[in-house]
């Protein structure tokens, strides 16, 4: 039994110590945020929050997050009390099929809460990891700033 | 109105299967068109909006399955608001007249003193009615008839704004919304063990135990594990692959040298379009070949198909671009009556072509066959995806064009070599998904296919240029023989034919002495390819561009497939240790815009997607196997290396919707690759722009 918090309330997986987080969250936890991409760290689908960073969950063994704090997607914010980032993505209408957004979001909070006010290069540079077929980039960058510009994250 | 029914409607006419309404007060419409990140379910929403006078809430989309829906083929070539929403506006459209006359004659008010609003139907005494106390009534059991009357242009609401996406929220707030977010009672995960290599055969699983809990499923060399939890078919996919034992030999050509191997390979010529004006004949003229090769639809998602079996019947849940032909297939690969199969669509991340999609589902299917009652769910690995989805074939474009004395166009020759462009399912004999060929007994390969012209072409879309021109030669040669699958991806010719017309048109002007806008303007006629052209060139500066070391802008122009959009580009670039495209400047006339916002993000994002293709994205293989199959061997472009993008829509309501996913990308190719000259003064002869295949140019 692998206990940690989970978007702000205690969770207790049993589930083996070298189960990916990933599939620990979306299999046992019943989670969709977090996506699966390519399952070695290299697209950016399955970002969460790890005690406020942003980090790939697709080969973080569950083990790993005992004791310790883990944000989904659906830990930030709902439609009825959005997080800031959430409805400014939504203002700005930035995605297309939206399977790359969920991580995106998670890398664009642990930027705005190390750096509230980033240019559009550190938008850039925090996005790095993330692919997006669709190219809604700019959208994206967008609707960073707009996030940063119009509303402190909690 | 028409007095023809619009060709969707026409192949479905019962107006039911396209629209309902509930006594509680709601509007299901279902279209045959599916959401592939295109915003579709948006778009076709606001014209039911508007032709029923109902508010977007109340409007419910039921998407495709095969037992309901209408039957509209694959949801591709920017066709879904031409087809579904013209269809679904003439359905509303007449739904509303005949609602309108039922409520008079019980009501006694005259047609023309009601109105609708918000569903309900009022006349000068209030409401006589509604669509919901009309609903049980069988009103739509009809079929449609030719010349129902939609509404005016300048009488829409909705339509022609800027309504949110319908699905975005979902997506934001990472509520399930996906096929991979599904989680049926009793599911099964499944994982697949593709081939080590090209053309493999099994010969055979040794003993060995697969991990506690999992189970084999094998038919012919088509292997499968099957678990109640996903990271135990995880780690029994990863033993399975120890334990098979296969038969491998060398299948492909040597990549290194595609363009020779296009050029011998055995193919099918035919003529795409001649004329000869009896003009004055050329007499200074350039020849240039223009390659580029297989690249890899790469989608952010890897592909997932579930499917659970009753007997001697299957349903299937697909993020298919289309239902119906899967289905075709499927039925075809599991040897079953086409009835016997039923596919729901659920959406999967963008495809931008005909990727994994459909082959996931068969391999769903036959995972799933032993286990009767059971839901199968199979999700594709990232190897699979980019390394087993059909690609976009590798081509080849000759050009040879020539100037008269006065400067004018005098020939142009443009011959294209490729595979097909399109082996979707359930258009032949034989099915295409990829499973089939390694069951007992196998399947042939089908051949890919390049669809007539009048279909929109497949190899040799975009291949006739738009220009004036006195003699014009449009070949193209079909290879018959086919290594790696090929299929469609996003424009299929189109990037590569716009580039080397585009490429030679800067050439020409050269030629000609002439600055490549005037030049293009001054063979157009076409006055809305002009009009997009200028406005582009406006939006860049085209005429202020400046001439700083290793930056540079290039321009090019294309209508879609000849009878579709509109578009043109100028690109900037800037040379470093590789070419970087800066900004990207967009104009584009798509007739009637249902949506603005989202067509400019179609738009910006195949700008974006032909901006990646161009500069980075080449699939790799050796004899045997495609080895790009990770992020590391297939890079696509990322956050830092993204362009800003402009895009400006010439509006025109009153002209026929043009579809938006797909007419920047060749444009973008081509304007990207003029640009390079513009920096670099070479010019680029392969695909991806690399410094490598850009030094290689150089050379020649
Ligand atoms: S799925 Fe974790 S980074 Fe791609
Ligand atoms: S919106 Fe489709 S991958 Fe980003």
């Amino acid at each position: 039994m692998i206990a940690f918090t989970l978007n702000g309330a205690p969770a207790a997986l049993d589930l083996p110590e070298d189960v990916p987080l990933l599939a620990a969250l979306r299999e046992a936890a019943g989670l969709s945020g977090p996506r699966f991409g390519c399952g070695v760290e290299a697209c950016g689908a399955c970002h969460v929050l790890l005690d406020g960073r942003s980090v790939p969950s697709c080969l973080l063994p569950l083990s790993a997050v005992a004791g310790r704090a883990v944000t989904t997607v659906e830990g930030l914010g709902s439609e009825t009390a959005p997080h800031p980032l959430q409805s400014a993505f939504l203002a700005e209408q930035a995605g297309q099929c939206g399977y790359c957004l969920s991580g995106i979001l998670i890398s664009a909070v642990a930027l705005l809460q190390a750096k509230p006010d980033p240019d559009e290069a550190e938008v850039r540079a925090a996005l790095e990891p993330h692919l997006c077929r669709c190219g809604s980039h700019n959208r994206i960058i967008r609707a960073v700033l707009r996030a940063a510009r119009e509303g402190v994250p909690a | 109105m028409s007095a023809t029914l619009p060709a969707s409607l026409a192949a479905n006419p019962r107006l039911s299967q396209w629209l309902g309404f509930t006594p509680d007060g709601a509007v299901v419409i279902r279209p045959g068109k599916v959401e592939i990140g295109q915003g579709i379910l948006t778009a076709l929403t606001q014209i039911a909006a508007d032709e029923l006078d109902v508010a977007i809430p109340r409007i419910r989309i039921e998407t495709v399955a095969t037992p309901t829906s209408p039957d509209e083929g694959v949801t591709s070539g920017s066709l879904s608001v031409q087809n579904s929403g013209v269809a679904l506006r003439h359905v509303c459209a007449e739904a509303r007249a005949i609602f309108l006359g039922v409520a008079a004659q019980g009501s006694g008010v005259p047609i023309e003193a009601l109105r609708v609003e918000d569903g309900d139907f009022v006349g000068p005494q209030g409401a006589v009615g509604s669509y919901w106390t009309l609903a049980e009534r069988g009103l739509l059991d009809g079929e449609a008839t030719p010349g129902a009357r939609a509404k005016p242009p300048a009488a829409r609401v909705t339509a022609g704004t800027s309504t949110a996406r319908l699905d975005l929220p979902d997506k934001v707030f990472g509520r399930p919304r996906f096929l991979h977010d599904m989680h049926p009672a009793g599911l099964l995960h499944a994982r697949v063990l593709r081939l080590p290599s090209r053309g493999a055969t099994l010969r055979e699983v040794a003993p060995g135990p697969l991990p506690e809990g999992a189970t084999l499923v094998r038919d012919g060399s088509f292997l499968a594990v099957l678990a109640e939890a996903e990271h135990v078919a995880d780690k029994a996919l990863a033993r399975l692959a120890r334990l098979a034992q296969w038969d491998e030999h060398d299948t492909l050509p040597d990549e290194g040298a595609m363009p020779a191997w296009l050029r011998q390979a055995a193919g099918e010529s035919s003529v795409v379009a001649e004329h000869d004006r009896g003009e004055a004949p050329a007499t200074r003229r350039i020849k240039r070949d223009f390659f580029r090769p297989l690249v890899a639809h790469a989608s952010v998602g890897p592909s997932c198909a579930m499917a659970c079996w009753t007997g001697e019947a299957v349903e299937v849940w697909s993020h298919t671009q289309g239902p119906y032909n899967l289905r075709l297939d499927l039925a075809k690969a599991l040897r079953i009556p086409v009835e016997s199969v039923v596919v729901r669509h659920v959406e999967g991340a963008g495809c931008y072509g005909h990727n994994g999609a459909d082959d996931v589902a068969l391999d769903a299917a036959l995972a799933a066959r032993g286990v009767p009652g059971r839901t199968v769910r199979v999700l594709w690995s990232r190897a699979d995806e980019l390394g087993w989805s059909p690609f976009s074939s590798a081509m080849l474009v000759e050009v040879e064009a020539g100037l008269d004395d006065a400067g004018n166009i005098a020939e142009f020759r443009l011959d294209v070599t490729s595979n097909g462009h399109s082996s979707r399912p359930g258009r032949g004999a034989l099915p295409t998904l990829l499973a089939a060929s390694t069951l007992d007994p196998p399947f042939a390969v089908p051949l890919a296919i390049n669809m007539p012209v009048k279909g929109g072409g497949g190899a040799q879309r975009n291949a006739v240029p738009i220009y004036r021109i006195g003699k014009l030669n449009i070949g193209m040669r079909t290879i018959t023989d086919m290594p790696i699958r090929t299929s469609a991806m996003r424009g299929l010719g189109a990037p590569v034919n716009v580039w080397a017309i585009e490429a030679a048109m800067d050439e020409l002007a050269g030629l000609a002495g002439e600055d490549p806008l005037a030049f293009r303007l001054r063979h157009l006629d076409d006055a809305r390819a002009a009009a997009v052209l200028q406005r582009a060139a406006d939006m860049a500066g085209w005429a202020q561009r400046g001439t700083a070391e290793g930056t540079g802008m290039g321009l090019a122009v294309a209508r879609y497939k000849n009878l579709g959009a509109w578009c043109a580009v100028v690109a900037e670039v800037a040379a470093e240790a590789e070419v970087r495209a800066t900004r990207i400047w967009i104009a584009a006339d798509l007739g009637e815009v249902v949506n603005p916002d989202g067509a400019v993000n179609q738009l910006e994002g195949s700008a974006i997607h032909a901006t990646s293709q161009a500069l980075k994205e080449a699939v790799r293989f050796d004899r045997r196997r495609v080895t790009s199959d990770s992020w590391d061997s297939y890079p696509i472009l990322r956050f830092s290396e993204v362009p800003k993008v402009d895009v400006a829509l010439i509006d025109r309501p009153e002209m026929p919707p043009l579809g938006a996913g797909e007419p920047a990308f060749g444009p973008t190719v081509a304007a990207i690759a003029n640009a390079i000259h513009a920096a670099l003064g070479v010019r680029p002869r392969a695909m991806p722009f690399t410094a490598a295949n850009l030094a290689a140019a150089m050379e020649t």
